[in-house]
Formats: structure tokens, C-alpha cells, sequence
């Protein structure tokens, strides 16, 4: 799915000059469960964005699927992000103004799918998350748990390659979290979904098949997969 | 999902909504009531050049009154000139139709302007006094020289003296002169078969004054005058009491071939200057009067409305204007800034920047749409109240007697100086007239309103929208996190 070739990423702050990544080279394989750790300030967001399409590294190769997303014009990154990539945040990032179906409905918006297909979709994929009875309430009306498993429909609804989720349990409590990761476990494993994950919690990066260390820009991978997808 | 995430927005944010909206249209609303104000201003300009000038004249053309001008007036008191000396204690009664003292031109100089490129129309008219003396010749009087206004001696006199206007129409072009702003009232006005009787219509005013109705008879110059209608001007103060055919008026003035007046129409507005060019080159001698000339002299609370709106008026809607333009663009800018996070999220869903600005631009222009709206009612609101609470106004024209026709001055009076005292009387006249300030609001001021409600939506949303567009789908991210 991904292979990362000597990836830096440089920021200037103020006179000075941050190494978020400092040659990165990592392979994460199609159906791979990968869980990103370490300190914060050490570059895992800002890996996160390079394998979203959200930014560009100042040197080095990101492929995915084969293409260099270093090559690709911005509209062509956001059509990448659009087909391929499903995101999940912290914080949920549900647009407030919009009910759970609609705001699944946003990720089909840039794909051109007709209304009726968009309503038909985003109904299936709240009734995957078993949300289906929810659909006509606001982010305000659910709880974090319910909220998070809306950003997971959204996330999936248009049946992406991979899933990037960016410490999707931060604001949970013990047992939603623990009910999360075991939705995402089981979505993982029916889609066959390669999915990146960064997350500060040891016990919800242990569920992944590997492990990798974030640490002053670079990152050291764990071993292979402890239990396979099949 | 476009017009739903804008109409959520848009509640979510309402009391913002509104606010830049109230903006948005009390700017709009001024503009309006502005413009209302302006047209009515011009309006009521128009107004009062129609009743100088009368409707449809687009240029008059006059002569400078040299001494002796504006017809003989001879009472036929003798003294030197004509009739016999008369004797003390006799009674008299004498009237006269005197030009007093206005310059002159001859018939056919309305001919010739009548046949200049674009001239669609011209007519003559002669504006006249019927000066009435009567009363006993004292003992140890004598008459003054001819052409005096009062035949009678130093010393005490009982002489009664009274006088109204008369203007002599041209029957053969009646959309054009003195009587074309007039409404008939009663009874029926000239037709071209009158031009050689003695018939009259009478000015409203004059009519009830002196008892006159259709069908009336009075006399004009010592000549019987049947009424055969009554007229109203609408505005002004500037009508005669009386108008008479031309041909009979220049008749009982002795003034077979004259004008003092000659009432032009161009083809077109743009043709006006043209055409008092071209008066002015055949007719050197003559003073030729556009209608802009005669409302530079326009003075008066007309005037000075017409400076207030005109001036402060459209500055202060332009000020207030863009200052409403500013306080929606900064708000705009400001929501997009507290939806940075959403756009974000709507970007790394592969929402391309230009869905998302037309959502902001949505957005904004609806909002301006809402003020544009609310903007037409309050300039509407604004008119009505300008009409409503204006007080009159007035125009008053410095002119002399050769740029603003009619109204003659009085009569020399009894042992006072002859006709030379018409003459400067004349020249000294003002014409004041009084106008009600109308704020009509047309088409044309509802589709402007219309415009800058879109372009404040525009202006706003673009602002707005650039910001949106600048963010990096990273830098939202990061923000998110």
C-alpha cells in the first residue's frame, strides 16, 4: 500500500528550523494494522498528514498504490484523499450543523454520488456502526462514543483503501474506547482495510499488528503481524 | 446538501445573520431613500421649470428691452403727443394693453427658429399688460408727455389705477407655451379657429377673484372678451391672468408683428445645446435661455435640498455603504476563521477548495440577499417619510425680465414716471414658485438596491472565501488535533 523512501519534513519556526521527519523509510502492506507511538512532538502526526495527502514531504518518495503522491497536483491529491483515504480524528470533527446521515453523506459529496444513492449509503454505513436509529440527530445529540462511531461511518462509506486514525480514542472514556477499538478490530478485519493508527494509549496500539516507535522524526517498526488477518 | 449545510449555518450563526444583514440594508435603505429624495428633487426642479417655462419647452428665446421697447402706451390724455388736453373735473377711464417694457422680436423670427435642424417646434407668445386708469381730472391739472402712465397733474389726484396680465398664445402649436402646463378646469380651451375672436381663458385664480366663469364677458384694453375657459396652472406663480389669441393680442397692442417671447422644443434632450446654438447664430441680437441656464438661477430651500441631497446625501449613503460592505466582510472572515477546523475536515474528505467556497459564497450572498430585501423596505419607509415630513419647498429665479418670460411688473402709477417704470419693474421681477418634495422610488432604484445587496455578498463571501482557501488541508489538521 505505502512504501516511504528517505522522507523529511522541515519546518521553520520563527529563525529556526524543525525536523518533524528526518528520513523516514517504512512499507506498510495492503491489509496491515499498524499503530503509531512515542513522544509528543516527534513527528507521528506529521507522518499521518504525509500519508494522507494533506502534505508534502520537503524530500524523499511517498508511494501509494503504486503512484508518487510527491508527483501529484494539489486537485489530484484531494481526488486521492477523496477515493482512497478515510480519516478518523480525535476530537470527532463532525460538521455541527449537520445530522449523523448527512455528515456521512459529506464524504460521498466529492465523489458526484446522486442523493438517493448518498442517503442509501450513509444509512447502510451507520447501521454497520450500529447507528442506524440515529441518523437524524446532531453531533450535540450523541454521545462521544456514538459521535466517533459516526466519524467511523463517514471514514469508511465510500469503501476506502486505507483508514488513518489519529488518536481515535483521546476523548473517550475506558469502556467507549474499549468499544471503539473493538469496532474498528472488527471493520478492519470484514474490509480487509489497511489502517494506521497513532495513539499515545499502549493498550489500543497493542491491538495492532505492529508497532511503530516514533522518535525525534524517525520511526523503528516492530516485527510482523502476531495475528494475521484471515 | 448545499442549500441544507447553508440554511443550518446560517441558524446556527443567526443573530450574526442578522446583524451584518441590518448592515447590509440600512446602507441599501439610505441608498434608496437617497436616490428617492434626488428624483424628487429633480422632479420638483422640473416642476418649477415647467411652470416658467411651460411643458415640453426645451429653450425660450427673448430680447434685452431697449428704452421705448414693449409697444406704445398712450392713455390718450394729450400732453404733447396725441388726443386733446382734457379739462379739470372731467372723468375718465382709459385702458391699455402695454407690453411694459419686455424686448421684442419679430413675428417671423418664429418661423425662422421653426425651420432649424433640430427644432421639432416653436411658438410666440406676447406677454402684455392691461394697465386700467380712471378717475376726474383735477383742477389746475395737466397731462403728462406721451406715454405716460398717469395723465394727470401734480398734486393731489383721485385717480384708480388696476391692472392684470394677458399673454397672447399661438393657437397653432398649443403643446408648446405658457398654457401647456395648465389644466383646463372648466369650460374648453382655444382651438385654432379662435385665432381672430375675442375669446379668453382665464387663469383659476383670476377667474374667482373676479367673478368670472365660462361664458363670462370682461374687457381687455376697453374690447369685450368672452370667458370660454378656465385654467388651473399647476404650479407657479409666473401664469397671466388672462390669455387671449396671439393675433388679437398683438392687435389691441398695437404690436402687429411682435413677440417677447418665443418658445422653442428641440428633437431631443441631446439636441438642446445644438439647437441654442443654432437660435443664437440666426439670431444674434436675441437672448437664448436652455432650461439649465434658467435652473442655475433656481434659488431657495429648493435649491438648497437639492445641494443636501445631491451632495450630503449620496455621501453619507456611500459612507454608510461601505462601511456595511466592511463590518460583512470582517464578520465573514471571522466565521470562516472559527470554522477552520471544518473546513479542514471537509478538505481532507477531498472537498476541493472551490465546493468550499461556494458554500461561503453561498452563504454570504444569501445573507446579502436578506439585507437587500430588508434594504428596499426600509428605503421605501425612508421615501414615504421624506414626502411625508418634508416641508414645502421654494424656487426662486433672479432672472430678468429676458430669461424668465411673463409677470410683468405693476403700473407706474398715478403722477409717477411713464413706461420706462414697466420696464425696470420688469426687469427686477423674481418668480418664486412652491413645490411639495416628492420621494418617488423607482425600478431602476429597487434593481440598484438589488446589486449592491449581491455585490455586498460578493465583497463579504470573497473575503471570506479566500481565507478559506488559503488554509492547508495540514495546518486544519493540525489545528484539529
Amino acid at each position: 500500500m505505502y512504501e516511504l523512501k528517505g522522507v523529511t519534513r522541515d519546518y521553520q519556526k520563527g529563525r529556526q528550523t524543525v525536523h518533524a521527519l528526518d528520513g523516514v523509510d517504512l512499507v506498510i502492506e495492503d491489509g496491515d494494522w499498524l499503530a503509531i507511538q512515542g513522544p509528543t512532538g516527534h513527528g507521528k502526526s506529521t507522518l499521518l498528514q504525509i500519508l494522507g495527502a494533506l502534505d508534502r514531504p520537503t524530500s524523499g518518495t511517498v508511494l501509494f498504490g503504486g503512484r508518487d503522491l510527491t508527483r501529484l497536483r494539489e486537485s489530484q491529491l484531494t481526488r486521492v484523499r477523496a477515493t482512497s483515504i478515510g480519516f478518523i480524528f480525535q476530537s470527532f470533527n463532525l460538521i455541527p450543523t449537520l445530522s449523523a446521515q448527512e455528515n456521512v453523506e459529506t464524504a460521498l459529496v466529492p465523489l458526484g454520488v446522486a442523493r438517493a444513492e448518498r442517503e442509501e449509503r450513509a444509512l447502510r454505513a451507520l447501521a454497520d456502526v450500529s447507528l442506524a436509529d440515529r441518523g437524524r440527530h446532531l453531533p450535540s445529540e450523541l454521545s462521544g462514543g456514538q459521535q466517533q462511531r459516526v466519524a467511523i461511518a463517514r471514514a469508511l462509506v465510500k469503501q476506502p483503501a486505507v483508514l488513518l486514525a489519529d488518536e481515535p480514542t483521546g476523548n473517550l472514556d475506558e469502556g467507549t474506547r474499549d468499544e471503539i477499538m473493538t469496532l474498528l478490530e472488527d471493520l478492519w478485519k470484514q474490509l480487509r482495510l489497511t489502517l494506521v493508527m497513532v495513539s499515545h494509549d499502549s493498550i489500543v496500539a497493542a491491538r495492532a499488528q505492529r508497532i511503530g516507535l516514533m522518535e525525534n522524526g524517525r520511526i523503528t517498526v516492530g516485527a510482523r503481524p502476531t495475528h494475521p488477518i484471515s | 446538501m448545499f442549500i441544507t449545510y447553508l440554511r443550518r449555518e446560517l441558524r446556527r450563526r443567526m443573530r450574526q445573520a442578522i446583524f451584518i444583514a441590518l448592515g447590509l440594508a440600512l446602507g441599501i435603505g439610505l441608498v434608496i431613500t437617497v436616490t428617492a429624495a434626488s428624483a424628487g428633487v429633480s422632479s420638483s426642479q422640473g416642476t418649477v421649470l415647467h411652470s416658467l417655462y411651460g411643458v415640453g419647452t426645451d429653450v425660450t428665446v427673448t430680447q434685452t428691452p431697449t428704452a421705448g421697447s414693449g409697444g406704445p402706451t398712450r392713455f390718450g390724455f394729450g400732453g404733447g403727443n396725441s388726443g386733446s388736453k382734457p379739462s379739470a373735473g372731467t372723468s375718465f377711464s382709459r385702458s391699455v394693453l402695454t407690453g411694459g417694457g419686455l424686448g421684442t422680436l419679430p413675428s417671423s423670427d418664429v418661423a425662422t427658429v421653426s425651420g432649424l435642424k433640430n427644432v421639432s417646434a416653436a411658438a410666440g407668445a406676447l406677454t402684455l399688460t392691461d394697465l386700467k386708469l380712471s378717475g376726474t381730472i383735477n383742477a389746475g391739472g395737466s397731462g403728462t408727455g406721451a406715454g405716460g402712465a398717469a395723465g394727470a397733474s401734480g398734486g393731489r389726484s383721485n385717480i384708480k389705477s388696476s391692472s392684470f396680465t394677458v399673454t397672447g398664445v399661438d393657437l397653432s402649436n398649443g403643446a408648446l407655451g405658457p398654457l401647456s402646463s395648465g389644466t383646463v378646469t372648466s369650460g374648453h380651451n382655444f382651438s385654432s379657429a379662435d385665432s381672430t375672436s375675442n375669446v379668453a381663458v382665464v387663469d383659476a385664480n383670476y377667474a374667482k377673484a373676479q367673478n368670472l366663469k365660462s361664458g363670462s364677458t370682461f374687457k381687455v384694453a376697453g374690447t369685450k372678451f368672452t370667458v370660454i375657459g378656465i385654467v388651473s396652472v399647476a404650479q407657479g406663480s409666473t401664469s397671466a391672468d388672462v390669455y387671449i389669441p396671439l393675433a388679437r393680442a398683438q392687435a389691441l397692442a398695437s404690436m402687429k408683428n411682435d413677440v417677447n417671447t418665443i418658445y422653442v422644443s428641440a428633437a431631443s434632450a441631446a439636441d438642446i445645446s445644438s439647437v441654442s446654438s443654432a437660435i443664437s447664430g440666426a439670431l444674434p441680437k436675441a437672448t437664448v435661455t436652455t432650461s439649465s441656464d434658467l435652473a442655475s438661477e433656481v434659488t431657495g430651500s429648493l435649491s438648497s435640498a437639492s445641494s443636501l441631497a445631491n451632495n450630503l446625501g449620496k455621501w453619507l449613503a456611500v459612507a454608510v455603504l461601505v462601511a456595511a460592505f466592511g463590518l460583512a466582510s470582517l464578520l465573514t472572515v471571522s466565521a470562516v476563521s472559527r470554522r477552520v477546523r471544518e473546513f479542514g475536515t471537509l478538505k481532507a474528505l477531498g472537498w476541493r477548495n472551490r465546493r468550499i467556497l461556494s458554500q461561503i459564497m453561498g452563504e454570504a450572498l444569501a445573507i446579502g440577499l436578506i439585507g437587500g430585501v430588508a434594504g428596499v423596505a426600509l428605503g421605501f419607509g425612508g421615501a414615504a417619510l421624506v414626502q411625508a415630513l418634508a416641508p414645502p419647498l421654494t424656487a426662486t429665479t433672479q432672472a430678468s425680465s429676458a430669461a424668465a418670460p411673463g409677470g410683468a411688473g405693476g403700473p407706474g402709477g398715478p403722477g409717477g414716471p411713464g413706461g420706462g417704470g414697466f420696464a425696470r419693474a420688469a426687469q427686477s421681477a423674481g418668480h418664486t414658485v412652491s413645490v411639495h418634495l416628492t420621494a418617488p422610488v423607482t425600478l431602476g432604484a429597487v434593481l440598484l438596491a438589488v446589486l449592491l445587496a449581491l455585490a455586498g455578498g460578493l465583497v463579504a463571501g470573497s473575503f471570506g472565501g479566500w481565507r478559506a482557501v488559503r488554509l492547508r488541508p495540514a495546518a486544519a489538521l493540525a489545528r484539529v488535533v
